[in-house]
């Protein structure tokens, strides 16, 4: 849990991916404006789409040095393939060399290479960026295709967030996170104060609904849930309705299957920003629940 | 064969692409690599007869033997070792299971245990072998889980495997798709669905294994993966229209050959298409 004094932090979830989490953390964020937000969804970051940030600062972001074989060196003993738990050493026709996807950088390699032929590499993995958003300031990243460490840059996002709504006086930040319960959820929730889950009413969006609350509790963060898509099916939104409350934790909202989402994002708009929906109105509703939670 | 079912964004139709590949398909496997959120068994209701736990190795330090000397933790890059007051503290999470500290360990003092990562089940689905894994809660480190049940599904030596992959394109969604023969990407009309196609086409490009593309839901957005596939010299390999029939059945976990029965050929037409592409090289 943060601090007192700090600027809450809103961390937006769902387990099951394209539930609406992005939509939801930017109609938010135009509604709480001046507001700091944090795309922590670094695998596949789209809350920059909606919110068209100017890019003010770029920082570059290294994964951790991974070991490169240094062919003049290399005898060919194979040490380093016997000792490699990750399968990431190759070899063709008594050639080492190292699979970059599969290193996990560990570097019992070049520890343990008899001829000191291996050495650890510096890898620019990514960027992350502080940029000014209509919404407020925006601290957002892109990780190189196939990376690692995404856990690490999502925490480098977080940590700048905080720091530049301190720094700006705000006392907000808006996290958009990953799908999953993974590393890189994890590194999302450290420090929130709330988390809203967006799930659907479908049996997979339970389901994987049931397995974020579960991380929550793990961490002790509080729990609200918003339920979209929700006259789908209104068998599985009274399960999911029922499985809440047996869980204390409160629905926010419900929104309709509307095709207002897309239309919005493709004017590269948040759904509040929209032409005045009803689901717009909803999420109003909603977020004057989150503020009342929070204060 | 084996196909990869991956996307970049999540909630654009993996599973559902998977479990009709997989149904027909014939002698397949099912592997549901979405270790953290798996849901394909929702649609299949497989009979279990399998269930196994999965762990990567920690170490685990012997205090008589431990002279404090520092040499774990030195080598440990995920600081997953930490020395105080001559004695190791171990942070399990954080550990790799490299086994670097057993080897740099002069006096022999580190042996190694078990961290459970979760629980992978097996079994059988009307005729075809099904295989998920959960990871377990609180646990950040998927990749191993997703190698263990791909070398578990290899067991069962079907001829063709589906891999329903995780999203994004960082190390879960590498270590799913990897040794697959193609990969299907799952997209939809949208400006994310484009984004996070062209990310996960890259990475599947980097990774050096033939790629299509889906297009689920056509009609909802606009037309900007048929202009992307278009420019970029990439197959569409299949339509699937925007319905909320297909979402309602979604809901109730009916698969999409349930709702739209008519898809079936298309399903099978696609996959021969996509053998003989790789057939002929």
């Amino acid at each position: 849990m943060a601090e007192t004094g700090k600027a809450k932090t809103i961390t937006i979830i769902s387990g099951k991916g394209g539930t609406g989490k992005t939509s939801v953390t930017a109609a938010f964020a135009s509604l709480a404006a001046p507001v700091v937000v944090a795309d922590c969804d670094v695998d596949a970051a789209n809350l920059h789409l909606l919110l068209s940030p100017t890019v003010k600062n770029t920082v570059e972001f290294y994964a951790m040095p991974a070991a490169r074989i240094n062919q003049d060196l290399c005898t060919g003993c194979g040490t380093c393939h016997d000792l490699c738990r990750y399968e990431a050493i190759l070899v063709d026709d008594d050639k080492y060399t190292v699979d970059s996807l599969g290193c996990e950088a560990c570097l019992v390699c070049k520890e343990n290479c008899p001829e000191q032929a291996i050495e650890a590499v510096e890898r620019l993995a990514g960027h992350w960026y502080l940029s000014q958003a209509r919404t407020g300031p925006m601290v957002h990243a892109s990780l190189g295709i196939a990376q690692e460490n995404s856990g690490k840059l999502v925490t480098e996002v977080r940590k700048a967030a905080a720091e530049v709504a301190e720094s700006n006086g705000l006392g907000m930040v808006l996290v958009d996170g990953p799908p999953g319960i993974g590393c890189a959820v994890m590194a999302s929730l450290t420090g929130a104060d709330l988390v809203i889950a967006v799930t659907e009413a479908t049996q997979s969006g339970l389901k994987d609904l049931m397995r974020v609350h579960d991380l929550c509790q793990h961490f002790k963060i509080p729990i609200h849930i918003i339920i979209n898509k929700c006259d789908l099916n209104p068998d599985v939104t009274n399960t999911v309705r029922q499985w809440a409350k047996g869980k204390n934790a409160p629905i926010i909202g419900e929104i309709p299957y509307d095709t207002a989402f897309t239309k919005a994002m493709i004017e590269g708009k948040t759904i509040v920003e929209y032409k005045s929906s009803r689901i717009g109105d909803r999420l109003k509703e909603m977020w004057q629940e989150v503020v009342h939670t929070l204060a | 064969m084996r196909i990869a079912i991956a996307s970049g964004k999540g909630g654009t139709g993996k599973t559902t692409v998977a479990v009709a590949l997989a149904r027909v398909m014939d002698s397949c496997v099912l592997v549901d690599c979405d270790v953290e959120a798996p849901n394909a068994h929702l649609f299949l209701s497989p009979e279990v007869s399998h269930t196994q736990e999965a762990f990567v190795m920690i170490p685990v330090v012997d205090d008589d033997k431990c002279t404090g000397c520092g040499e774990c933790s030195r080598v440990c890059q995920f600081n997953a070792l930490a020395v105080l007051n001559k004695s190791v503290l171990v942070f399990e999470e954080l550990c790799h299971g490299c086994g670097g500290c057993v080897i740099a360990c002069e006096p022999k003092a580190i042996t190694e245990g078990g961290r459970l990562i979760g629980t992978m089940q097996w079994g059988k689905a009307n005729g075809m072998d099904f295989f998920d894994a959960k990871l377990r809660i609180g646990e950040p480190m998927s990749p191993p889980l997703i190698k263990g049940l791909k070398r578990q599904a290899d067991l069962a030596e079907a001829e063709n495997m589906i891999l329903d992959c995780p999203p994004g394109t960082t190390c879960p969604m590498v270590e799913a798709v990897s040794g697959a023969d193609y990969c299907i990407l799952v997209t939809e009309p949208t400006p994310f669905g484009l984004h996070d196609l062209n990310m996960a086409a890259q990475a599947v490009r980097d990774m050096g294994i033939p790629s299509g593309v889906i297009l689920n839901r056509a009609g909802m957005g606009d037309n900007c993966i048929q202009e992307y596939c278009r420019a970029n010299g990439m197959t569409i390999l299949m339509e699937i229209p925007h319905r909320r029939e297909i979402a309602e059945g979604y809901a109730v976990g009916k698969d999409i050959l349930r709702s739209m029965p008519e898809l079936e050929d298309e399903f099978k037409n696609m996959i021969k298409t996509i053998n003989e592409g790789l057939n002929n090289g």
